[in-house]
C-alpha cells in the first residue's frame, strides 16, 4: 500500500482507491485480456497475407479481397479479386496482404462503438477502472471533446460495416457452392454464422437506432414515422444485447480466420458433403 | 440569549410551509399572484412524501367512459365521506380537478395514455368510473417532480431542510413563524403577511404506518398552538393493505391499483371473502357473484364492481375481521393476488414499483405469488378547519392546505381524490393567502419575546444534563395509539389511551438529547415529538366523543353509523385547561349539491340534475 | 438474529473518522433499519437523511461497501454475513455531517435547464399524445433523483469536471424535454457546450447504479450524443441543412 492521504467521507485519495468489496476488477481484467488477445491474433493473421483461402471459404479479415497475389500457399485465385492481380506500386515496406487493405473499416466500426468505448475507456485507460474506483488522475480531463472528438463520426463507420455486412453474407453463400456444386460444410455453417453474428453486432448499434427512429420526437404523427418507430423498436432489441453481439462476433471473427487458416493449412479436416 | 437582530431573518410576503403537492402549487399560485413567496421544508425539495402516492389523481374527465362527470365525481366523494365533507370543498374538488390535471400535463406531467391519445384513466376504490390519470403506479413522483420541475421557474425561494418550530403572531393574527435549519442548527425567523400550512398528517404517532418521518404533525402542533381549530380529528384512514411481512417495512404502501387491475383478496382458506363485508349501501352497486366482478374486469359496462374496490375503510374492517377470526395470512394479514389474475408482462408494465418493492424489500415476485397485506395507517382526513373557498383557518393569516386541512374527505376519503385534492385547494390557499396579504399591507413588527421563547424551548431540549430518550418516547407514543386508538376504538380503550399520554406528556417535558445541534437526528426527534403529541391527543379525545361508526372511526361499543351524529363535526382547540374538545353543527347543504349527492347514479349519468 | 459490526464515517467537512457499531440485525432489514437501530442504541446524533424508506424518494443514498446505493433498498441479507459493512457519505459532494452530503449542487443544474416549453392545445383543450411517444420519456421521469449517478460519474467524482458537465442526472432529464412530443424549445447547442455532452465518456457506471433501472447511458445520454452529432459534427447533415434546409 502506498501512502494516502485520507480525505472526508473516509475516501483515500488516489489512483484505483476504492472501498468496494467485491472483484470489480474481475471486469476490466477480461476484457483487456480479450481485447489484447484479439488484437494481437488478427494483427499477426492480417500480416500473413497467405492461407486466408479454402475451397470457397474466404477468411473474413480478408474480405473484400480487392487484389490477389495467386502465388501465395493458401490465397484466392486471381478471379476472386475485385481488382485483379497484387498492384506493382505496393510499397514493399508494407506487408504484401489483401488484409490491409480492408480491416481498417471493421476496425474503425469497433473502435468507435459506444460499447467498446465504454469497455476500453475502462480496461486499458482506466477512466474509470470501475465504477467507484478511482480513475486515473488527468490534468485536465476532456472526455470525448478534444482528441477524441472523432468518437463523433461512429456513423460514417457504420455505413462502412453495413456494406461490409453485405460482403460477408454474399462470402457466405459462395462458401455453399464450390465449383459451382450446392453442397455444406463446416466450414460454409462457421462463414454464415460470422455474418449474422456481425448483422446482430452491426444492426444494434447506437447510432443506427438513432437514425432509424430513434431521432424522431413523434412516432405516431404520420406514416414513415409509424414505420421508422417499427424499425426502431426491433433496432432496440439488438441494441439492448450489443455487448453481447460485440463479444460473439468478435470472438467469432477470429475463430472464423483460424478456421479457415487451419484448414487451408491442412492441420484441420473440414467435414463437408464435397468431400476433401 | 441572542439579541433578535443576530438571528437570520428573511421577509416575505407568503411562507408555505411545506413541498409535497400542496405546498408547490399553493406557492406557484402565490408566484403567479405576485407574491414574494418562500417555501420552507423539511427535507429536500422533490423529498416529499407525495412521492409515496401510487395510484393517480381522480378527475372527471371522462376520457375512459364519456358518462362521467363532476356530479358523479362529488356523488361519489360524498358517500364516500359517509356524508362528513363540507359539501362546498366537495364540490370544488370535483369540478376543478380535471382542469388541474389538464395544467399539469402543460407543465410537463407525462401520464399514462388512452388509444385515442389523452390522458388515460383507471379504476379505483369508490370511483364509479375510471378516473384516476396515473403513470404506471408512480403518480405521485411525477406530480411532485413536475410541480418541482415549473416552481423553480416561478421565483419561489426554497429553504431546504428547514423545520418550522411555531407560529409568531401579533394579537390575533399571524406575523411568521420561527424555524431551524436541519443542517446547521441555525435558528431562523421567516416575517410574512400570511403563512400556508401544507404540512401533512402525523402517522408517525401509530406504530404501522405508511407515512414517513415527516408526518409528525407539525401543522397541526402548531396551528393548535397558535390558537386555531382542528376539525374531524377522529376520522383517521387506515390503509387496508399495507405490507406485512418483513418485520422492517410493515406499513409500507401497497396500491389499491393492484385491486384496480383486477387483483383480489383472499384469506388462508383461499376465499375471496370481500363479497361477505358489502354494506347494504354500496350492495346495489356492487357485483355479488365472482363472475359478475370477471366481467366487469373484463370491460363489461353492465357488470357491477368487484367489492375488494369498496372504500378504504370498509375493506380495512373486513381484513381486520377476517385476522381476527384466525383466516389471516402467516404473519397476520389478508393475501392479495394478482398473480393468477393477469399475466406477469401486464403487471410489470401496470405496476412496476410494486414488482419493485416486493422483490426488493420482500423477496417476492407478485407476478407468481399473492402479496400478504394488511391494514396500515395512511392519512388524516380531518386536520385545521379552513374556509371553504379561501382556506384560511379560523387564525388570521394562518392558512392551509392538503392533508393537514379538514373537511374535504368528511370520514373517509377515495383513493385518488388526494392528489386532486393538493392541486385544488392547494392553488385555492395560494389564492386565498395572496388576496389576504395584500389586503394587509404593511408588514407588522416581530415580537422579539416570542422568538426568544421558541428558541428557548427548542435549546434546553439540547442543554438538559438528563433526560429521556426521545426515541424511546416516540416508540412508547407508537405503542399507545397502536393499541388504543387502532382500526377498531372503545371507550374504556380511548380512556386508557388518555391516561398513556398524560403520562407520555411529561416524558416528553424532560427529553433531552446529546450533542452538538448541527443535523442531530436525535434532537430533531425530540423537537418533533410535542406536535406529535397534540396529534395523538387530538385524534383521542375526539374519537372518544364519536359514539358512532363512521368512515374512517370505528367504535366496538357504538356500532354502525348514527343519524343524530351526523350533525355534526368535531372540533378541537387549545383551552384555558388545556385541550378543549367540542360538537359543531353541520351547515344545512345547498338544496342542488344535496340533490345530486343523493341522486339515482342514472339520472347524473344523463346530466339530468 | 445476529449482530452485525458496522464501520460508520462520523465527521464534518473539517474531518473525521470510521467509528465501530454494532446492532442485531432482524429478518427483512435493510441497511437503513440497521442505522435507525444505532442510532436509538448508541448514536443519539448520527445524522443519516432519509425520507420513504421505500426507494420512492432517493433521500438515503450513500456509500455501502464502497458502492453508491440507496441505504432502504440494500437489504443486510444481501451483504456479506462475515463482513464488516463499511457505510459512507457520498464522494462527490462535500460532507454536512456524517452520512449525509451537500447535494445542492445539483439543484442549481436543474435551474440552469430551460424548461418544457409545450407547444398550445388541440381545439378541444386537450392534448394529444400516444402512449408509443412517452414511453421514452416516461422512462426517464422514473429518476427519484438519489444523485447515486451523479456520485459514481467519474467526470464529477475524480474529474473535477463539475463545472463543464451537468450529470447523468440531468442528462436524461435533458433527454426527457428534448424528445417530449410537445416541447418546442431547442437545447441541442446548449447539451454541447453548457451541459457538456461531450464529458461523457459513456462508461455507465450511473446505470449500473441506478435504483430504478433507468437505463441512463444506452436511452438517454448516446441519443442526446447523436444528437449533438446530427447538429454539429455529421458533414452530411450539415450540407443537408444549409443548403436544402432540412
Amino acid at each position: 500500500m502506498t501512502t494516502q492521504e485520507i480525505a472526508v467521507g473516509g475516501y483515500s485519495k488516489g489512483f484505483s482507491q476504492t472501498h468496494r468489496t467485491d472483484r470489480w476488477w474481475i471486469g476490466p481484467l477480461l476484457t483487456f485480456l480479450g481485447f489484447s488477445s484479439f488484437i494481437v491474433y488478427s494483427t499477426w493473421a492480417a500480416l500473413q497475407g497467405n492461407h486466408y483461402f479454402y475451397g470457397s471459404y474466404l477468411s473474413p479479415f480478408y474480405s473484400p479481397l480487392l487484389f490477389v497475389d495467386p502465388s501465395v500457399t493458401g490465397g484466392a485465385s486471381l478471379e476472386h479479386a475485385w481488382f485483379g492481380g497484387w498492384p506493382s506500386w505496393w510499397p514493399s515496406f508494407v506487408p504484401a496482404s489483401p488484409a490491409f487493405l480492408v480491416l481498417a473499416f471493421p476496425g474503425a466500426f469497433r473502435f468507435t462503438c459506444y460499447y467498446y468505448r465504454k469497455a476500453y475507456y475502462r480496461a486499458f485507460a482506466f477512466t474509470p477502472p470501475g465504477c467507484a474506483v478511482t480513475a486515473l488522475p488527468q490534468k485536465n480531463y476532456k472526455g470525448e471533446t478534444f482528441l477524441l472528438l472523432f468518437q463523433n463520426l461512429h456513423r460514417y463507420a457504420l455505413y462502412f460495416a453495413l456494406f461490409f455486412i453485405i460482403i460477408l453474407f454474399s462470402d457466405a453463400v459462395q462458401a455453399f457452392f464450390r465449383d459451382g456444386k450446392l453442397g455444406i460444410g463446416v466450414g460454409s455453417i462457421v462463414l454464415l454464422l460470422n455474418a449474422t453474428f456481425l448483422s446482430c453486432y452491426t444492426l444494434g448499434c447506437h447510432s443506427f437506432r438513432h437514425l432509424v427512429g430513434g431521432k424522431l420526437d413523434c412516432f405516431s404523427c404520420d406514416a414513415t414515422s409509424s414505420t421508422r418507430y417499427g424499425l426502431w423498436k426491433r433496432v432496440t432489441l439488438l441494441n439492448e444485447n450489443h455487448m453481447l453481439f460485440a463479444w460473439i462476433s468478435l470472438f467469432w471473427v477470429g475463430f472464423s480466420d483460424v478456421y479457415v487458416r487451419l484448414v487451408s493449412m491442412g492441420i484441420w479436416h473440414d467435414l463437408s458433403t464435397w468431400g476433401n | 440569549m441572542i439579541p433578535l437582530s443576530e438571528i437570520l431573518t428573511y421577509e416575505h410576503d407568503v411562507i408555505v410551509v411545506g413541498a409535497g403537492g400542496a405546498g408547490l402549487r399553493a406557492a406557484i399560485e402565490c408566484c403567479k399572484q405576485g407574491m414574494n413567496t418562500g417555501v420552507v421544508c423539511k427535507s429536500l425539495l422533490g423529498k416529499a412524501h407525495t412521492v409515496m402516492a401510487e395510484g393517480g389523481m381522480a378527475a372527471a374527465m371522462g376520457n375512459v367512459d364519456a358518462r362521467d362527470n363532476w356530479k358523479v365525481h362529488f356523488r361519489d366523494t360524498m358517500r364516500g365521506g359517509k356524508f362528513m365533507n363540507q359539501w362546498r370543498m366537495a364540490e370544488l374538488h370535483a369540478r376543478e380537478a380535471p382542469d388541474r390535471v389538464r395544467e399539469l400535463e402543460e407543465w410537463g406531467a407525462v401520464f399514462d395514455r388512452t388509444k385515442e391519445g389523452l390522458i388515460s384513466q383507471r379504476n379505483f376504490g369508490g370511483h364509479r368510473y375510471p378516473r384516476l390519470a396515473h403513470v404506471g403506479d408512480r403518480t405521485g413522483l411525477e406530480l411532485i417532480r413536475t410541480l418541482q420541475d415549473y416552481a423553480i421557474h416561478q421565483g419561489m425561494k426554497v429553504y431546504m431542510e428547514c423545520t418550522a418550530l411555531d407560529l409568531l403572531k401579533d394579537g390575533d393574527r399571524i406575523t411568521g413563524l420561527v424555524g431551524y435549519f436541519r443542517e446547521t442548527g441555525r435558528f431562523v425567523v421567516f416575517k410574512a403577511n400570511a403563512v400556508i400550512f401544507a404540512t401533512g398528517g402525523a402517522g408517525k404517532a401509530w406504530k404501522i404506518t405508511s407515512n414517513s418521518w415527516e408526518y409528525t404533525g407539525d401543522g397541526y402542533g402548531m396551528a393548535y398552538t397558535a390558537g386555531a381549530e382542528l376539525m374531524d380529528m377522529e376520522f383517521t384512514q387506515f390503509h387496508p393493505t399495507g405490507m406485512v411481512w418483513p418485520p422492517s417495512v410493515r406499513g409500507i404502501l401497497v396500491t389499491e391499483g393492484v385491486r384496480g387491475d383486477g387483483g383480489i383478496l383472499l384469506n388462508n382458506k383461499g376465499e375471496r371473502f370481500m363479497f361477505k363485508y358489502v354494506p347494504p349501501k354500496f350492495a346495489a352497486e356492487t357485483a355479488d357473484t365472482v363472475e359478475e366482478g370477471n366481467r366487469w374486469l373484463e370491460g363489461d359496462k353492465a357488470a357491477r364492481r368487484p367489492p375488494e374496490l369498496l372504500t378504504r375503510d370498509v375493506v380495512a374492517r373486513a381484513i381486520t375481521a377476517e385476522v381476527n377470526a384466525g383466516r389471516g395470512s402467516a404473519h397476520g394479514g389478508a393475501l392479495l393476488d394478482i398473480a393468477s389474475r393477469r399475466p406477469a408482462d401486464v403487471i410489470r408494465k401496470k405496476l412496476p414499483s410494486m414488482y419493485h418493492q416486493f422483490k426488493e424489500l420482500g423477496e417476492l415476485d407478485i407476478t407468481k405469488e399473492p402479496m400478504e397485506v394488511g391494514p396500515t395507517l395512511h392519512y388524516f382526513m380531518g386536520g385545521i378547519r379552513v374556509d371553504h373557498d379561501t382556506q384560511q383557518s379560523t387564525v388570521p393569516g394562518l392558512f392551509a392546505c392538503g392533508e393537514c386541512s379538514a373537511g374535504m374527505h368528511g370520514a373517509n376519503r377515495l383513493g385518488g381524490n388526494s392528489l386532486s385534492d393538493l392541486l385544488v385547494f392547494g392553488r385555492l390557499a395560494g389564492l386565498g393567502a395572496s388576496e389576504y396579504s395584500k389586503s394587509i399591507g404593511k408588514k407588522s413588527v416581530t415580537d422579539e419575546k416570542q422568538v426568544l421563547s421558541i428558541i428557548r424551548s427548542a435549546t434546553d431540549i439540547l442543554n438538559l444534563d438528563k433526560g429521556t430518550n426521545p426515541y424511546l418516547v416516540h416508540e412508547d407514543l407508537q405503542n399507545v395509539m397502536q393499541r388504543y386508538v387502532g382500526i377498531v376504538r372503545s371507550a374504556d380503550e380511548l380512556q386508557t389511551a388518555k391516561n398513556e399520554l398524560e403520562r407520555i406528556k411529561k416524558d416528553v417535558a424532560l427529553v433531552k438529547s446529546d450533542g452538538a445541534s448541527q443535523y442531530n437526528a436525535g434532537w430533531h426527534k425530540a423537537l418533533d415529538l410535542r406536535n406529535l403529541l397534540i396529534s395523538a391527543e387530538a385524534v383521542t379525545k375526539a374519537a372518544e366523543m364519536r359514539t358512532e361508526s363512521r368512515g374512517g372511526h370505528t367504535r366496538i361499543d357504538f356500532e354502525g353509523e348514527r343519524e343524530e351524529c351526523a350533525k355534526y363535526n368535531i372540533v378541537v382547540k387549545k383551552g384555558e385547561q388545556g385541550m378543549e374538545v367540542r360538537k359543531v353543527e353541520r351547515r344545512e347543504p345547498p338544496e342542488t349539491l344535496k340533490k345530486i349527492a343523493y341522486a339515482k347514479i342514472e339520472d347524473l349519468e344523463r346530466e339530468g340534475v | 438474529m445476529a449482530k452485525r459490526q458496522f464501520k460508520i464515517w462520523r465527521g464534518n467537512k473539517n474531518g473525521g473518522e470510521f467509528a465501530n457499531y454494532q446492532t442485531e440485525i432482524e429478518p427483512g432489514m435493510v441497511v437503513l433499519d440497521a442505522i435507525h437501530s444505532i442510532q436509538a442504541e448508541s448514536a443519539g446524533d448520527l445524522a443519516v437523511r432519509w425520507n420513504c424508506k421505500a426507494g420512492k424518494c432517493g433521500s438515503c443514498s450513500m456509500e455501502i461497501n464502497g458502492k453508491p446505493r440507496l441505504s432502504c433498498m440494500t437489504r443486510m441479507n444481501s451483504l456479506p454475513a462475515n463482513e464488516t459493512v463499511t457505510l459512507q457519505p457520498l464522494k462527490t459532494f462535500p460532507v454536512i455531517k456524517d452520512l449525509v452530503t451537500d447535494v445542492s449542487w445539483n439543484y442549481r443544474q436543474k435551474e440552469k435547464i430551460q424548461p418544457l416549453k409545450p407547444k398550445p392545445r388541440d381545439a378541444d383543450g386537450n392534448y394529444r399524445m400516444m402512449q408509443e411517444d412517452v414511453d421514452r420519456i416516461q422512462e426517464f421521469r422514473k429518476c427519484i433523483e438519489c444523485f447515486l449517478c451523479q456520485d459514481v460519474c467519474h467526470v464529477l467524482r475524480d474529474q473535477d469536471q463539475a463545472n463543464n458537465f451537468v450529470g447523468p442526472r440531468f442528462m436524461i432529464y435533458l433527454a426527457s424535454l428534448e424528445m417530449h412530443p410537445l416541447d418546442t424549445a431547442d437545447r441541442i447547442p446548449t447539451i454541447r457546450k453548457e451541459f457538456g455532452s461531450g464529458l461523457c465518456n459513456i462508461t455507465r457506471c450511473c446505470t449500473e447504479v441506478c435504483p430504478e433501472h433507468i437505463n441512463i447511458t444506452d436511452n438517454g445520454i448516446i441519443p442526446l450524443k447523436e444528437r449533438v452529432v446530427d447538429r454539429f459534427y455529421d458533414p452530411v447533415m450539415w450540407v443537408k441543412r444549409k443548403f436544402f434546409g432540412v
